[in-house]
């Protein structure tokens, strides 16, 4: 199994053996239902596709219940493929929950992020705040100069400029899980996430 | 996890009650307790967050300690003498010394 579809519930924090407090990230993993399997004689490469969570029947369209009823799945809120080599060793309508992780494993979380709205250069970009004496004025945030004069009279493409901000796909790399609820079936994920609570989120094996 | 890792002996007690606790300090393998009495000048967060920070005197010198309430390294908390406050925070202890930074005891 490469990863599973969650959920995440919201942060936390635990002691560990030294008594140090740890940061940790409450991630409901799965249970997630294989809702397809990809080979490359049926669509050209290989991977399987899971469904997590439950959408009520009049907010779910009827190609996706007709698709989901080959693998006997009610309902899903979360259909997603998972890149696979082994998709041999999978059945339609298995399914996977915390258990194919263990404490002490090291997993990517890939979630979208908070929305930031239109950001300026600072918050977007990084960019240096201007001084705020030594006679500037109304420039603090600015951007500075985005280029140069009559050659190439232009602005070069790709400028880091003001914009929207957030609300994309961000993978923390790396992080531990600490614990495993399997009563449950939460994840202790060590650090933050991307995104708000209740967002689903793509625990990845590494 | 994270409900295993809240205390249920936590005594009841109110920002400004004089407070012993005692402390685990882990020397090498060893580990010893050690005193800690001071007053409660804040009580801060909820759930397995919370903490509370004690202030002593310690030889005309104030010290305070930041303890998560829920932490392992607390062996045991007692409640010596509770005292009669008008406010969440006693931050003003910190510029008061001598008989000034004395609280009244509630009866």
């Amino acid at each position: 199994m490469y990863g599973l579809i969650g959920k995440k519930v919201k942060m936390s924090q635990i002691f560990n053996d030294q008594g140090h407090v740890v940061p940790v990230t409450l991630v409901e993993a799965g249970p997630c239902v294989v809702s397809q399997i990809k080979t490359i004689d049926s669509d050209g490469y290989n991977s399987i596709q899971l469904a997590f969570g439950k959408k009520s029947k009049r907010n779910t369209n009827k190609p996706t219940i007709g698709h989901l009823k080959k693998a006997d799945i009610e309902s899903a809120k979360v259909l997603a493929e998972f890149e696979s080599l082994d998709t041999f060793e999978y059945k339609l309508g298995q399914k996977f929950d915390s258990s194919i992780f263990h404490v002490g494993e090291i997993v990517d979380v890939r979630a979208k992020s908070k929305g930031k709205g239109f950001a300026g250069v600072i918050k977007r970009h990084n960019f240096a705040t201007q001084d705020a004496t030594h006679g500037n004025k109304h420039t603090q945030r600015a951007p500075g100069s985005i280029g140069q004069a009559s050659w190439p009279s232009r602005v070069f493409k790709g400028m880091k400029m003001a914009g929207r901000k957030g609300s994309g796909n961000v993978t923390a790399q790396n992080l531990e899980i600490v614990d495993i609820d399997k009563e449950n079936n939460l994840l202790y994920v060590k650090g933050a996430i991307p995104g708000p609570n209740n967002t689903p989120v793509f625990i990845l094996k590494k | 996890m994270i409900k295993d890792n809240l205390r249920d002996d936590i005594p009841n007690f109110k920002t400004g009650d004089t407070l012993s606790i005692n402390v685990n300090v882990r020397e090498g393998k060893k580990v010893r307790q050690q005193l800690f009495k001071g007053t409660v000048i804040a009580r801060k967060g909820s759930g397995i967050a919370e903490t509370i920070t004690i202030r002593k005197m310690s030889d005309g010198i104030g010290v305070e300690r930041i303890f998560p309430l829920h932490s392992p390294v607390i062996a045991s908390i007692k409640v010596d003498r509770v005292n009669k406050v008008r406010r969440a925070k006693l931050y003003y202890l910190r510029g008061l010394s001598g008989k000034a930074a004395r609280l009244a005891e509630k009866k």
